[in-house]
């Protein structure tokens, strides 16, 4: 009898304590998520919809005047992943590898690499708008001062430098983020590898060759996935250096912003476009779905039992 | 060369040139925002010898800046608590209870976390303008908590689940309700949980600059991240100005990861790490 008090104790208790937590999820994001779906499918003008639109949207992505910014977005998109992903990542485990080889100084290095991660994109994009500054900024001013004026470029101001200087800006920030996964990783790695190999003669480039670098398949699958969804979502550090048309001449334009732009205008059109832009939400939902998803997938499936 | 590789110097080295170059930008950055502004266009990378307060002062003037810090904390801190209490509540059931359909909430609450909240911005629009809840900070609170719940809740209901079934038991036998339970004696002992939770949840809040773009139109109403794109507009090239307008928006979080910094690793790299 007392344990039934209590069962029904328990699940009245259970109701009250789950049904804000999942009424608030549905609400504001497993409803919202279904009907972006449904948008997409239908005509719109401004923000009254109209009728059944079947594919069209989509074939308005793919054709003119939206085909060139979208395909241009996307190599964008594409460009700042592989940059990202080959300089941050290989950066990263250096560093992780720094950290994981010093155990004096650890927790102070340690600390101050992964410092910049929890800067605002918007502190850390002017910051940088004004040290790249081509005729107040430090960088121009020291190449200027050591005779160096053919490198003092216009880094954000150029259609070829810009991109690249954002990855950069991108790296300063967030280098930390994948520092720390990896050292976590090599952290978990059981030290008896790592003896064994050593007593067997091993050197220090094979231990990590051979037994840490595969080791860290785990944090790599984590990472990678990451960074992909990252830099097809990439939105903060081009709208605030470039505006909402990633300038300079849209040389910094992201999938992204193009949705921000089809959704709520921009200052070339006023008008809202919301079916195309709501395509162009479900082909980078797509994208990023399925690119992590069987990208996850075939990480695993090369990771090995540590 | 291989020997200087594998030599703790070589490391040492790279990681001190590594410390250089995340911290120069932060000293710029410090420094710049002690100097005069017509200082700064002369010479950018002089040293303030002689601090030039004025531009903080000339920050705080600008009441703006001052209401727009405010929004920042109440809208931060108000989906904090709305996570915290509905993120508990949440964890404690699917953490320490046992009962049919329990697969199929932790399954939506999976998916609810796959879902990147950039993507629903148009739906959301519209209906938090239906809702009323558009322009306004209740509605954004929301909107946050909804997208750090998730997440939340699996971080917590993990660390409930982790806390030895006997501790529920004693407490019910010493006559205690099961509120009573969770407050007195589970919630002290997830304290860590919150810990992660709260940072997890409240710096990408803090820092977001993306939904109060398109959901607060008011300009009253702007977070300090939308405040700043505004205020670069305003104070066009008074650098000293300008500068002391990001320490003031960054102040905060540095102080805190002074103190905090192994809780703000644990916190942010939360979601990376396979549960």
């Amino acid at each position: 009898m007392a344990k039934q008090g209590l069962k029904r104790q328990q699940n009245r208790m259970a109701v009250i304590l789950l049904a804000p937590a999942l009424v608030t999820i549905l609400l504001f994001t497993t409803i919202p998520a279904f009907t972006t779906l449904s948008y997409a499918f239908f005509h719109w003008t401004g923000f009254q919809r109209g009728s059944f639109a079947g594919f069209e949207n989509f074939s308005r992505l793919l054709h003119f005047p939206f085909r060139d910014q979208f395909l241009t977005a996307l190599r964008h998109n594409l460009l700042v992943f592989a940059g990202i992903f080959i300089i941050q990542t290989t950066l990263g485990i250096f560093l992780a590898y720094g950290l994981f080889k010093i155990k004096r100084g650890q927790r102070f290095h340690r600390t101050i690499a992964f410092f910049p991660v929890i800067f605002s994109l918007v502190i850390v994009g002017y910051t940088w708008q004004i040290i790249l500054n081509p005729f107040f900024g430090p960088i121009n001013f020291f190449l200027h001062s050591i005779h160096l004026d053919s490198l003092a470029l216009t880094w954000l101001g150029d259609t070829k430098t810009a991109l690249p200087t954002l990855v950069f800006i991108n790296l300063w920030r967030w280098v930390g983020f994948p520092t720390i996964i990896f050292l976590a990783g090599l952290n978990a790695i059981s030290t008896d590898y790592v003896e064994a190999a050593r007593i067997d003669g091993a050197s220090e480039g094979q231990i990590f060759r051979k037994i840490l670098f595969p080791l860290l398949a785990p944090s790599m699958t984590i990472v990678t996935i990451l960074t992909f969804i990252g830099a097809f979502e990439w939105f903060d550090l081009p709208y605030v250096l470039g505006g909402s048309s990633g300038g300079p001449a849209g040389a910094t334009d992201t999938l992204a912003l193009m949705f921000y732009r089809l959704s709520f205008g921009s200052v070339d059109s006023i008008a809202n476009q919301i079916g195309i832009g709501s395509a162009l939400g479900v082909v980078i939902f797509l994208i990023v779905g399925l690119g992590a998803t069987f990208g996850a997938k075939w990480l695993r499936g090369r990771e090995v039992e540590a | 060369m291989i020997r200087l590789i594998g030599s703790k110097v070589f490391w040492r080295g790279i990681l001190i040139f590594n410390a250089v170059s995340v911290l120069l930008p932060v000293f710029f950055l410090i420094n710049s925002s002690l100097r005069s502004s017509v200082d700064f266009a002369k010479n950018p990378m002089a040293l303030a010898r002689h601090p030039y307060w004025q531009n903080f002062s000339q920050v705080w003037q600008n009441g703006d800046f001052a209401n727009f810090l405010k929004n920042s904390l109440i809208i931060t801190l108000g989906s904090l608590v709305v996570i915290l209490a509905f993120g508990v509540g949440a964890g404690f059931v699917l953490g320490r209870y046992q009962f049919r359909g329990q697969n199929l909430i932790l399954g939506f609450i999976l998916t609810a976390m796959l879902i990147p909240a950039k993507l629903m911005i148009l739906p959301l629009f519209i209906q938090l303008k239906w809702m009323h809840l558009l322009d306004s900070h209740f509605g954004l609170i929301l909107v946050y908590a909804s997208g750090s719940l998730p997440a939340a809740i699996f971080i917590l209901s993990g660390f409930f689940r982790a806390l030895p079934a006997d501790l529920d038991n004693a407490a019910r036998i010493d006559g205690a309700s099961e509120g009573q339970m969770i407050r007195k004696v589970l919630i002290p002992l997830v304290k860590p949980g919150l810990a992660i939770v709260t940072i997890y949840a409240a710096i990408p809040i803090w820092n977001d600059f993306f939904l109060p773009l398109v959901f607060l139109q008011t300009p009253a109403k702007k977070t300090i991240m939308q405040g700043l794109t505004i205020f670069f507009g305003e104070y066009g090239s008074q650098w000293g100005v300008l500068f002391a307008g990001l320490m003031i928006a960054s102040l905060p979080l540095i102080a805190l990861y002074l103190v905090l910094s192994e809780q703000f690793i644990k916190g942010l790299t939360a979601g990376a790490v396979k549960g």
